[in-house]
């Protein structure tokens, strides 16, 4: 097991923001494991820290202690090597680019053959099924499709693992659920490891592998819940016993981090 | 009659059509003291009549009539040689080339202080006091001096006068390019750095076609500010061409008409390289999606 180097391992991660009001205790005592292939989602309330924890991952944060790695390497070599695709919580996409040029920003400044350019934006924009609005430029675009060219654009470079900081989250529940299934169609397809952020219960219980469940000030994880579901699931499933039991654990660590004192 | 006020030759014309009537007035007004003194000593009968008639046909009027700037601008724009030194086409062009110039000059020194001062922290706590600085001088009061010192130095003519444009028009593309090169949104600058992407990747792909926008405006101002320092520049050196020439001498022989004459023409000039950059800004929008 030792000779395959875990994705990410966190211990005792500790992250301490100096603000003008003094000292903000963003994290406190991580720990944390990611396998290949997982789909991590991580759930909370706001300001619970789970997007900082992503951040810390893609070393766009650094931690004030413990030890984080990613890939077997320090954080910030992991970036450099760009082994993660980061999918924003807005679509984050150039406004003076088609959709096409979106595409193909990462792969220009990886320094990516013009003519693999091309395949590689066209083989992307078919994985997010939307195949013939390369010419388009975001504003023409709906939210949904903004946030599926933004997944596109981060799956351009064949990263195996994606970061996502609630890709969906300002989306309408209708939109949501597509995008889900489509993305879990995605998954498990192309089995890159995800760490998902998110703050719905069900878009967690219904896609990951394991939930990490988080409560705030300071930062910290509750609970790591396995999905007892089966890999391969349909919206319908959301109906299912097994799914509500699974919703309910993940509720019940959501309030246990809740001290109303 | 809704529409045809909306429309936009027909609002101008009506603005103009108000201003014309409006002058027409004032010139009586303003030159009647001159003429009625006049009739005075000369003991000549007037009337209203008599007085608006010669008002608007003076030949040194404090204010002449919108007819005879027309008749002097026709006269000295298409009545000479373009080549003459009578023509307010020659004049005209010689403060366009020095305007154009000095133009070029500034945008290229106001962008590089721009990058300069976004990329290295020390120049934006250094430099961006000193530019904020050259600017609270009169450019009357500077003027002179640089006509001086580079003529000490051999350089006369076109150069000088676009020095002083550039001096003046450098200011507001320095403050609207670090605004502009500073405005992508974290979330973008964070996108480039998940790319490991270097400085100057950040750059033209991101800060500089952000800055787009920024840029377009700051020329707008500035073109119009550089035809200022380009007139201004003329004044001091030796009054020998251009519309700055035509302004001092006319003010020498009490020209009023020639004045006003190469004021309007300055102000046509003005106005069209302003609506050339808007121009030039509807393209490049166009290009960048921006537009329908």
């Amino acid at each position: 097991m030792k000779d395959i180097p875990q994705v990410v391992e966190a211990s005792k991660v500790d992250l301490v923001f100096q603000t003008a009001d003094g000292p903000v205790h963003a994290l406190s005592d991580i720990d944390l494991e990611i396998n290949k292939g997982d789909f991590i989602s991580l759930i909370g309330p706001s300001g619970c820290g789970k997007t900082t924890l992503l951040r810390l991952i893609a070393d766009l944060e650094k931690p004030t202690g413990g030890m984080l790695r990613v890939n077997g390497m320090s954080p910030e070599e992991a970036r450099l090597n760009r082994d993660y695709g980061y999918v924003f919580q807005s679509p984050a996409l150039y406004p003076w680019r088609t959709v096409e040029g979106n595409l193909k920003l990462p792969l220009e400044i990886m320094g990516v053959e013009k003519a693999d350019q091309n395949e590689r934006a066209r083989e992307a924009l078919e994985m997010v099924d939307l195949t013939g609005f390369e010419k388009k430029f975001p504003w023409q675009l709906s939210g949904g499709m903004q946030q599926r060219v933004s997944i596109a654009r981060a799956l351009t470079f064949h990263p195996d693992l994606m970061l996502m900081d609630e890709p969906f989250g300002a989306l309408d529940e209708i939109v949501r659920d597509q995008l889900n299934e489509h993305f879990l169609r995605l998954w498990e397809q192309t089995h890159k490891t995800v760490v998902f952020v998110t703050h719905s219960i069900p878009e967690a219980a219904y896609l990951s592998t394991k939930i990490v469940v988080m409560s705030p000030r300071p930062g910290k994880i509750n609970d790591i819940i396995e999905s007892t579901l089966p890999e391969k699931r349909t919206l319908d499933i959301r109906e299912t016993q097994e799914f509500l039991e699974l919703s309910q654990r993940i509720r019940k660590g959501l309030r246990a981090g809740h001290s109303y004192d | 009659m809704n529409r045809l006020l909306n429309s936009t030759p027909a609002a101008i014309a009506a603005v103009l059509a108000f201003i014309v009537v409006i002058w027409y007035g004032a010139a009586v007004y303003l030159n009647s003291d001159v003429l009625i003194d006049k009739y005075e000593r000369k003991k000549t009968e007037w009337n209203f009549q008599v007085l608006v008639n010669d008002s608007w046909s003076m030949g040194r009027p404090v204010l002449p009539a919108p007819h005879q700037i027309m008749e002097d601008m026709n006269k000295s724009l298409f009545g000479h040689k373009i080549t003459s030194k009578r023509s307010l086409v020659y004049h005209g062009w010689i403060t366009i080339s020095s305007t154009l110039v000095g133009f070029v000059m500034g945008g290229v020194l106001g962008i590089l202080l721009a990058i300069g001062i976004v990329h290295v922290p020390t120049l934006n706590k250094s430099v961006l006091p000193w530019i904020i600085a050259s600017q609270t001088i009169p450019i009357l009061a500077v003027a002179p001096m640089i006509i001086v010192v580079l003529g000490a130095i051999g350089l006369t003519g076109l150069l000088p006068k676009a020095f002083i444009s550039a001096y003046l028009c450098f200011f507001p593309i320095v403050i609207g390019m670090v605004k502009g090169l500073r405005s992508p949104d974290p979330i973008h600058l964070d996108l480039m750095k998940t790319y490991n992407a270097t400085q100057s990747q950040k750059f033209w792909k991101l800060r500089c076609p952000a800055s787009t926008p920024f840029l377009f405006a700051s020329f707008k101002v500035s073109i119009a500010i550089s035809l200022v320092g380009a007139i201004v520049g003329e004044l001091p050196a030796g009054a020998r061409a251009g519309l700055g020439a035509r302004l001092l001498t006319g003010s020498y022989y009490g020209q009023t008409v020639q004045i006003w004459s190469a004021l309007i023409v300055a102000s046509v000039i003005a106005a069209t390289l302003v609506f050339l950059m808007s121009f030039m800004e509807k393209i490049v929008q166009k290009r960048m999606g921006v537009l329908t």
